[in-house]
């Protein structure tokens, strides 16, 4: 055998048909609609929603500089937007943070079960999904309520002299984000975690002696692309949510999504300033994933 | 296994996209929860047409979903005041022809020269009501009657007000309560009004539409700006609450039936607003929303508490009602303006 | 070999497990308390009843609610079956090909359904549809829950994917065997349980759309989420409380199964 064999791999010749679909799909169906937002966002709004065809910079203008209230003030740079943007990247970024410290644990757990176990544990998981989330969400807030149970139950225990007041706070707003892509953690660390050889790591446990050190040094390496996938599918979502913000949050503060969602169906009426926004975020998270992955073919490549 | 799959797939997916072939169809486009499903089967009977009702949830979805596309798959809608207007001036209405409709006459003449539909050409009367609050009168025994209550309110209610989720009904109170007219483009005027909203937002606890009437039930809310309807409802649910008739004055709105343009059954959408004009059948929907109705004789079809509801029954020198008004887009945008900074 | 340091059993992680499925389930004791409740309102306990179960099935709405789910869950999963198949097959072109040019842009557009917000993509797809005189209906439907389902289960799957070796397939390679024997007795056993997460996690992604759905459908065709959304919105009414205990109930159901015929399955291999 001639080792330039080992470069290529079985699937090379395969590629283009492997992927052709997903191009097909997302392509057609995902691509042309969304450069289609791109192109609205650079044209003129009709007044009350809907386009008019010629350009415009008015959307990106509106989204970088204020000009006071009747937009005629000198320009200054405009901080509504950035500290909506902003708010929403710190309530996302706490979500994913609960979600991996609850997550990892549940699908760690998992994965150690006795094998024909696992799926059952997998789909225990998600069984509560069937449920609308709007539900699930309206559910929470009744938990949660300053008259509801775990309040009442805390209270009558004396473990409590007020109620916690979590209703419409931003903590209630990070729960909410929390309960609602929990599974989207869990899940892909799973798939991850249950490859894992763990006699490699009863071996690697001699040389640490200590379980965390395992853990740390064995372990998690191994399990850094379904972590990496589990906060994607958290984080992403999580910043464009409004049913949490708008439910458990009072929508006393916009997020993104609600931001962009009045641009549409809300008396604002928007569109190019709502695809604007949506595009500067569509960015945003782009170059996100893209340095993300560079650093892993980094990674890799050591 | 995974071909069996697909075949499986595409077999319900067959199933799926071949729907049933009548004769006669109607295509409602309305609100959620805003018609008595025994009516709706009422109109199948009588008719032997086959209605499908697709639901909104804002005068603005509907707007959205029309203009990027479903023009032409609905025969009728129910906009509310001031979007009757908008999307007439959008061209997204039909015209209803002198005649067209038998039962025209029943509309309360009152009802008959509306600001926003003058003579009646594109649309009926279909419910009507006020857009006030409710105050829980276990929190706070003084006077209700004025805005202030949700503007500048005192102590004990600080903190424990919902408000719609609605820039219009919003600003249109708020006007109101400065007394200055609505979609003004006074400059003074329209900072007043930021302030206003500005400083009342620190009181108020979250924005809440479509749980207006649960935040006063369950006690989370002791002042709930709420429409008239819901407000009554919230009430039969137990909350010890009473209705506000501000001395300021009072936002009222309509919703109305419309003929949208390219209506696939437009005979038969004729016909369904003609069954609506009927004073029994537009009692049922009062029944069951508890608004009021914009037909003559629909007295004696009514729920005998709904007569005296006291959300229905303005006391005598309240003062007279006003729409909520679609300004001009120069306005509009200023208004945005606000309630962004409001939201922020 | 002490089995006291094995790392299977990590301090804490069970009972954080087990926290994990009590913050999961608890909001649906309430739904299913309420479910029974015979008082319209959720705050209110009126005493034990069935007459929502009663109007689920006999009642006004029956049929438009049977309707309603029916489509949601064949919608779900043929959404889930397609868009699964269509992430495994790229995640084998992106993640088990040597690395090419363009690999980047090929993950982004895998992720772009998700970083697109939902309501863009509903107007911008209702505008596409329009255009192209794409009738919207039921497949209109289905044709847009199998774009955003892609990453839920492009992700999950590509993740497993790059935790499985290289070395077998070149093992397999240098004893001559060929892409369907690597593919039928490596790569896809090793890949099952990235492949039901992914089904699973675009299942309930479908499961739970209002927005796209609302903006892609064609008149009078209802899923779950558009059929109920008003009466949410209005303040839970109980029939939907029943409604979803059912939902619950049918996935209970169809969990235990196949718990049950997987443990077949593992003792037919075992004899």
């Amino acid at each position: 055998m001639e080792p330039v064999y080992h470069q290529k791999r079985a699937f090379d010749p395969l590629r283009t048909w492997l992927l052709l679909p997903s191009w097909v799909v997302i392509g057609v169906f995902l691509l042309i609609p969304v450069g289609l937002m791109l192109l609205i966002s650079f044209m003129t709004k009709e007044f009350r929603g809907g386009v008019i065809w010629e350009l415009s910079l008015a959307a990106y203008d509106q989204f970088l500089f204020d000009r006071g209230l009747f937009g005629d003030d000198p320009p200054t740079i405009q901080w509504t937007y950035i500290v909506i943007f902003l708010r929403s990247i710190v309530q996302a970024t706490i979500a994913t943070i609960f979600c991996l410290i609850i997550g990892f644990p549940t699908a760690y757990f998992i994965a150690t079960r006795d094998p024909k176990n696992r799926t059952f544990w997998i789909f225990l998981v998600t069984v509560p999904y069937w449920v609308n989330l709007l539900i699930r969400t309206v559910s929470l807030k009744f938990l949660i309520r300053d008259n509801g149970p775990i309040n009442e139950f805390l209270l009558s225990f004396g473990l409590l002299s007020e109620p916690l007041g979590l209703i419409n706070t931003n903590i209630a707003v990070q729960l909410g984000l929390f309960y609602s892509y929990l599974p989207f953690m869990v899940l892909p660390i799973y798939a991850s975690v249950e490859r894992f050889n763990f006699t490699y790591s009863e071996a690697a446990a001699d040389l640490y002696a200590d379980k965390w050190s395992t853990l740390r040094r064995i372990v998690f390496p191994n399990v850094v692309p379904g972590i990496a996938a589990g906060c994607i599918l958290v984080f992403i979502p999580s910043l464009g949510a409004f049913i949490a913000p708008d439910l458990l949050g009072g929508a006393k503060n916009f997020m993104i999504g609600s931001l962009i969602e009045e641009q549409f169906k809300g008396n604002a009426g928007n569109w190019p300033f709502g695809a604007a926004a949506s595009m500067i975020l569509l960015t945003m998270v782009l170059i996100a994933l893209l340095l993300y992955t560079r650093q892993q073919a980094k990674g890799e490549v050591r | 296994m995974l071909k069996k799959i697909l075949v499986v797939s595409a077999i319900v997916l067959t199933l799926g996209a071949s729907s049933s072939f009548a004769q006669g169809k109607l295509s409602i486009y309305h609100w959620f929860e805003y018609i008595p499903q025994e009516l709706l089967n009422k109109f199948s009977e009588e008719t032997g047409i086959e209605v499908t009702m697709d639901t909104y949830d804002s005068n603005e979805t509907l707007l959205a979903n029309l203009k990027a596309g479903k023009l032409g798959s609905f025969d009728v809608a129910v906009p509310g005041d001031y979007m009757v207007s908008i999307m007439n001036s959008e061209g997204l209405l039909d015209e209803i022809q002198p005649g067209e409709l038998s039962n025209m006459g029943n509309i309360q003449s009152q009802w008959m020269d509306v600001s926003f539909d003058p003579g009646r050409k594109y649309s009926i009367p279909y419910q009507w009501g006020s857009t006030s609050f409710s105050v829980s009168r276990d929190v706070f025994g003084g006077d209700i009657r004025t805005m202030g209550i949700i503007f500048d309110p005192p102590d004990e209610l600080k903190g424990k007000i919902n408000v719609l989720d609605s820039q219009g009904e919003v600003i249109a109170m708020a006007s109101l309560y400065l007394g200055i007219p609505q979609c003004t483009s006074d400059r003074d005027q329209l900072q007043a009004l930021d302030e206003l909203l500005q400083g009342a937002k620190e009181n108020w606890a979250s924005f809440n539409s479509d749980g207006a009437k649960d935040v006063l039930v369950s006690g989370d809310a002791a002042v709930g700006m709420i429409w008239n309807g819901f407000g009554a409802k919230a009430r039969a649910e137990g909350a010890n609450i009473e209705y506000s008739y501000p001395r300021e004055g009072l936002v009222v709105w309509m919703d109305n039936v419309v003929l949208l343009k390219d209506a696939p059954n437009r005979e038969n959408a004729l016909k369904f607003m003609d069954f609506l004009l009927e004073p029994e059948n537009i009692a049922a929907v009062t029944n069951y929303a508890r608004y009021s109705a914009g037909v003559e004789g629909v007295d004696e079809f009514l729920d005998a508490d709904l007569k005296s509801q006291p959300e229905s029954v303005p006391p005598a020198d309240a003062p007279a009602g006003s729409f909520v008004e679609p300004c001009d887009e120069e306005v509009q945008v200023v208004y945005n303006q606000i309630w962004t900074r409001v939201k922020q | 070999m002490q089995v006291a340091s094995s790392v299977r059993s990590i301090p804490g992680f069970s009972l954080l497990a087990i926290l994990c499925l009590v913050i999961l389930y608890a909001p649906l004791l309430v739904v299913m308390v309420y479910s029974f409740n015979d008082s319209l309102s959720i705050t209110i306990w009126g005493g034990f009843s069935l007459r929502w179960y009663e109007q689920i099935f006999f009642g006004l709405e029956a049929e438009k609610f049977q309707k309603a789910a029916w489509n949601s869950i064949t919608i779900a999963f043929m959404a889930a079956v397609v868009a699964t198949t269509i992430a495994f097959s790229a995640a084998i072109g992106v993640v088990r090909t040597s690395p090419f040019k363009g690999k980047n842009l090929n993950i982004s557009l895998l992720s772009l359904p998700i970083m697109v917000p939902e309501i863009v993509t509903a107007v911008a797809t209702l505008i596409f549809f329009s255009m192209i005189s794409f009738k919207l209906g039921y497949t209109s439907i289905l044709v847009a829950h199998i774009v955003f389902c892609i990453p839920f289960a492009y992700l999950p799957i590509s993740a497993r994917m790059q935790s499985i070796e290289k070395v077998y397939e070149e093992a397999a390679m240098d004893l001559y065997a060929n892409r369907k024997q690597i593919f039928r007795s490596i790569l896809l056993p090793l890949m099952i349980p990235g492949i039901i997460s992914g089904f699973l996690l675009a299942f309930i992604i479908s499961l739970d759309d209002f927005i796209i759905t609302s903006f892609v459908k064609g008149a009078g065709v209802e899923t779950l989420p558009t059929a109920i959304f008003g009466s949410i919105k209005q303040g839970i009414k109980p029939d939907i409380m029943a409604l979803s205990t059912l939902l619950l109930l049918v996935s209970t159901i169809l969990v235990t199964i196949s718990y049950f015929l997987s443990r077949a399955d593992l003792k037919n291999k075992l004899n």
